[in-house]
């Protein structure tokens, strides 16, 4: 017993002198009370550095969030409780917010830097005329694989990939709208179909993929692909270029047959409690300087024209992660389906994992 | 017995946790799943949860739940026997618990880059003259990987049983005779058997709601209903039917903790 | 009765404890790679250390964390303890087994659904996310472990002790704190423990219930899943899993020579 109360209260003393300790830490970061501003993004996709700066030039505090999924975010939103002044969405996502009231329609007249943003990433299904979000990065979904590991073989298109000699090579990404949307894709049918019909046959064709997919992963894919667990993964392009900065064997290309065009925007939620803060954060983000040493540190790609001018050349060239327009306009944005449509590509898409070779 | 009355008063902590924490959050997954993805009220989801899709997954959770739990105690019992058998018992049992405080996503990770085609795993094999395999995204790695992940929660209340364990029955049994296994199976096994018990709960119920390990180690060959779960509630935003499915789940295990509970155990 | 381990037995615990902390060591010698990734060791870098020790932001989650962990279990092995107590002392057959099944509601049910059920309980009673909120949630997803780590102890004291303990006088606080807690003591730090390690473990509850700034080491990891976890995680975990380990072994030796009794409590 004599022992139970000592653990007991060494506990208590441990976790008060830690509490205190967190809370110097805290003062001494200015994090309580004051200016502050809460930006909520997903984690280690701003250059801290940045941060900084912004926090110097306007005296506002930044507390910084991180989530994990956009839907996991919505739900924190939808709830309340917190004050998220900047959040950074992406495009389905933002649809979706403006139709369940979330987001607050930006003042465009304290955003001058918005100038800076290419014409073509502006006013997009999404979001018409901007009213909601900025585009923050942009990327697309293609394959990246590894030529050496395949003989020197070039991979073009969706349909290369049900080639027999790429037997349990695939590593596909764990998102329904992703891999069926591939399906259709490689069927010449829009990412944003429908039709039931031509959803059932992409499912069935998926199927037949079966033996080239090693496994369906989630963001363990950039350590798989970078390690050469296997030759080909289906990703994004972000991702892609970050697994390319680690094996540079590894190549990466957006599929002739189309493919999806995707964004992360920033947006001011309902739950803002410094709006001033916000559209002054957004501005700064925009900045052609700011954005060019943020694209370098997170290595996306930025629809910031300006930007472009202040980050080396070889990034800026570089057609595969700064596509053509000509390319741009094949692809597509995801549309928000609804739920019932979500539902079943999110179906089809189980049926599929629970698919046996 | 004014004990009884006692014990009430002392209670009440566990009763508001209770109360709040578990009977006011069954009500609200209760009350989600009875709507259907359009938000109005019906029972489809319920029909729904008996179509073959939904069945197969329940299978499968079981299925894999009782792989885990029968290597978990196959590996844990006689790991918790020698356990309490050496010098510094209760040290050697903290250091079994320490690893399960580095995160999981990190040990995940590092699993993946052992068992890979390249990592140690495979070297191993190929020096012993097997030759290298694919382990990663196989149904051994991902019952290996939970097992790792679980086999703390099976030793630690096997060896609470086992290390009570008076000697002298052993002893006594063992100067009546009988040999070791006997003395296994007939004294120290039951003797340990509610930490046994204890032990096998612990890990069968949560191992049927796994899902993070699913992708990240069997590249989702293995879908379970917590899977299920996690997709609707986080992609879907369908949270009516991952809230039947969690009813499932509960019913599940009132019926399990029914069956392994029912037995009257003599002091 | 100690008799010196056979070569197998030692052989087999060697593997046991080789193959827990194997995936730990993978993590500590990437710690060092100056390439960067979990793979393809480059040449040996304090780097990532380095790069910890510049940053308060993760100290501060990393301490919070602690705290959490800590306070957290303490609390919920009390309540577990409390709880025990009681499911124990029912003596209807169906009335134990309710409250067993509702204690091992929140064990069964996928974090998601915890942690979204949890937030919107929270909402509604308006407590305000962050610290508390975690706390509390924290709390209440470990006391069902604890509850059922010490359980089985209670079940194989014997009621003659009680009996023979109240017989000699002893008040009902007597008989608690004098025959039955030092008797479950072994059960109490498993569950202590066990409820440590669900705290440090979580994730999605954290995730949900969190806000206003506060966030822990699970929460932080799992969100640069996205951009790849960088080394620097390694080189923390690394850390803190040596200290933890310095501090086990020596609070380990330090209560064997202060007491007789074992570093668990456990009676001899």
């Amino acid at each position: 017993m004599k022992q139970l109360v000592r653990v007991f209260l060494t506990i208590i003393l441990v976790s008060v002198v830690l509490l205190y300790i967190t809370d110097r830490l805290n003062r001494s970061q200015g994090l309580s009370g004051g200016n502050t501003l809460t930006v909520y993004n997903w984690g280690d996709y701003i250059a801290p550095d940045i941060i900084d700066q912004f926090e110097k030039e306007t005296g506002i505090k930044v507390i910084y969030e991180t989530f994990d999924s956009n839907e996991a975010m919505m739900t924190k939103i939808e709830q309340g409780g917190t004050t998220y002044d900047v959040a950074v969405p992406s495009e389905y996502m933002i649809d979706k917010m403006i139709k369940e009231d979330l987001l607050i329609p930006l003042d465009h007249s304290k955003l001058p830097n918005l100038k800076n943003i290419d014409e073509r990433f502006m006013d997009l299904p999404f979001d018409p005329d901007n009213i909601y979000s900025i585009p923050y990065f942009w990327g697309t979904v293609g394959i990246v694989y590894n030529p050496k590991m395949l003989d020197g073989m070039e991979i073009t298109s969706w349909n290369d990939l049900w080639d027999r000699k790429l037997k349990n090579e695939i590593l596909l990404i764990d998102g329904a709208r992703e891999v069926i949307g591939m399906g259709l894709n490689s069927l010449h049918y829009s990412l944003n179909d429908t039709n039931l019909k031509h959803l059932q046959e992409a499912k069935a064709k998926l199927d037949t993929l079966t033996p080239n997919i090693k496994a369906i992963v989630g963001d363990e894919n950039k350590l798989l692909l970078a390690n050469q667990e296997a030759a080909i993964g289906i990703t994004w392009s972000g991702d892609a270029s970050e697994i390319m900065s680690e094996n540079e064997d590894l190549d990466y290309v957006v599929p002739s047959e189309g493919s999806n065009l995707w964004f992360d925007n920033m947006v001011i939620p309902k739950t803002v409690k410094n709006i001033d803060g916000a559209h002054a954060f957004i501005n700064f983000m925009l900045d052609a300087k700011v954005s060019a040493k943020n694209t370098e540190y997170v290595s996306y790609s930025t629809p910031n024209k300006a930007a472009l001018e202040y980050m080396p050349k070889e990034m800026v060239n570089d057609e595969r992660f700064y596509p053509s327009l000509a390319l741009t306009d094949k692809l597509e944005v995801y549309e928000n389906l609804g739920k019932r449509n979500l539902a079943t590509y999110n179906e089809l898409f189980l049926e599929f994992k629970m698919h046996r070779k | 017995m004014g004990n009884k009355a006692k014990f009430n008063l002392y209670s009440i902590p566990y009763f508001l946790w209770i109360v709040f924490f578990v009977i006011a959050p069954i009500l609200l997954v209760l009350y989600y799943s009875l709507f259907d993805i359009d938000g109005n009220f019906s029972l489809v989801n319920y029909k729904n949860f008996f179509t073959p899709v939904y069945l197969m997954m329940t299978l499968n959770s079981f299925w894999y739940a009782f792989l885990i739990t029968f290597f978990s105690l196959l590996f844990a019992y006689p790991t918790a026997y020698l356990l309490t058998k050496t010098k510094h018992k209760q040290l050697w049992l903290l250091l079994i618990i320490v690893p399960s405080w580095i995160n999981l996503l990190l040990k995940a990770y590092a699993f993946l880059g052992i068992f890979g085609t390249y990592g140690a795993a495979n070297k191993f094999l190929e020096t012993i003259g097997i030759g290298s395999k694919q382990i990663l995204f196989t149904d051994f790695s991902f019952i290996f990987v939970s097992v790792y992940i679980f086999i703390p929660f099976m030793i630690l209340p096997i060896f609470n049983a086992l290390n009570k364990l008076n000697p002298t029955f052993m002893d006594a049994a063992n100067d009546l005779g009988a040999s070791t296994w006997t003395t296994f199976r007939r004294v120290i096994f039951p003797l340990t058997l509610d930490g046994v018990k204890s032990g096998c709960q612990v890990v069968f119920i949560p191992a049927l709601s796994l899902f993070m390990l699913t992708r990240l180690i069997s590249g989702n060959r293995v879908i379970t209903l917590g899977t299920a779960i996690e997709q609707h509630f986080l992609v879907i935003q369908d949270w009516g039917m991952g809230s039947t499915i969690a009813v499932f789940l509960i019913i599940f295990m009132f019926l399990i903790m029914a069956l392994t509970g029912a037995r009257k155990r003599g002091v | 009765m100690k008799k010196k381990l056979s070569p197998v037995s030692s052989l087999f615990l060697v593997l046991i404890f080789f193959i827990l902390y194997a995936p730990i060591f993978f993590l500590i010698f990437y710690s060092f790679n100056s390439g960067g990734t979990m793979f393809n060791f480059e040449s040996f870098t304090l780097d990532w250390y380095r790069e910890l020790f510049g940053d308060t932001r993760l100290l501060i989650i990393v301490l919070n964390t602690l705290v959490i962990a800590l306070l957290s279990a303490l609390i919920s092995t009390i309540i577990g303890v409390i709880g025990a107590l009681y499911i124990h002392s029912v003596k209807k057959r169906q009335t134990k087994s309710t409250f067993l099944s509702l204690n091992s509601v929140l064990i069964v049910s996928p974090d998601v659904i915890i942690g979204a059920s949890f937030l919107i309980l929270f909402t509604m009673a308006g407590i305000k996310l962050g610290f508390y909120s975690v706390l509390l949630a924290h709390i209440a997803f470990s006391v069902p472990i604890v509850v059922l780590m010490v359980l089985p102890k209670l079940m194989e004291m014997s009621p003659t002790y009680i009996d023979a303990a109240r017989d000699l006088g002893a008040s009902s606080i007597g008989v608690l704190t004098k025959v039955i807690l030092p008797y479950i003591t072994p059960g109490i730090f498993a569950g202590f423990f066990m409820a440590l390690t669900y705290s440090l473990d979580d994730f999605a509850v954290t995730f949900f219930v969190t806000g206003n700034g506060f966030s822990t080491l699970s929460v932080e990891i799992y969100s640069l899943a996205r951009r790849g976890v960088s080394l620097n995680i390694n080189a923390l975990s690394s850390l803190l899993f040596l200290f933890t380990v310095i501090l086990v072994v020596g609070y380990y030796f330090i209560t064997k020579r202060s007491t007789k009794s074992g570093g668990m409590g456990v009676r001899k």
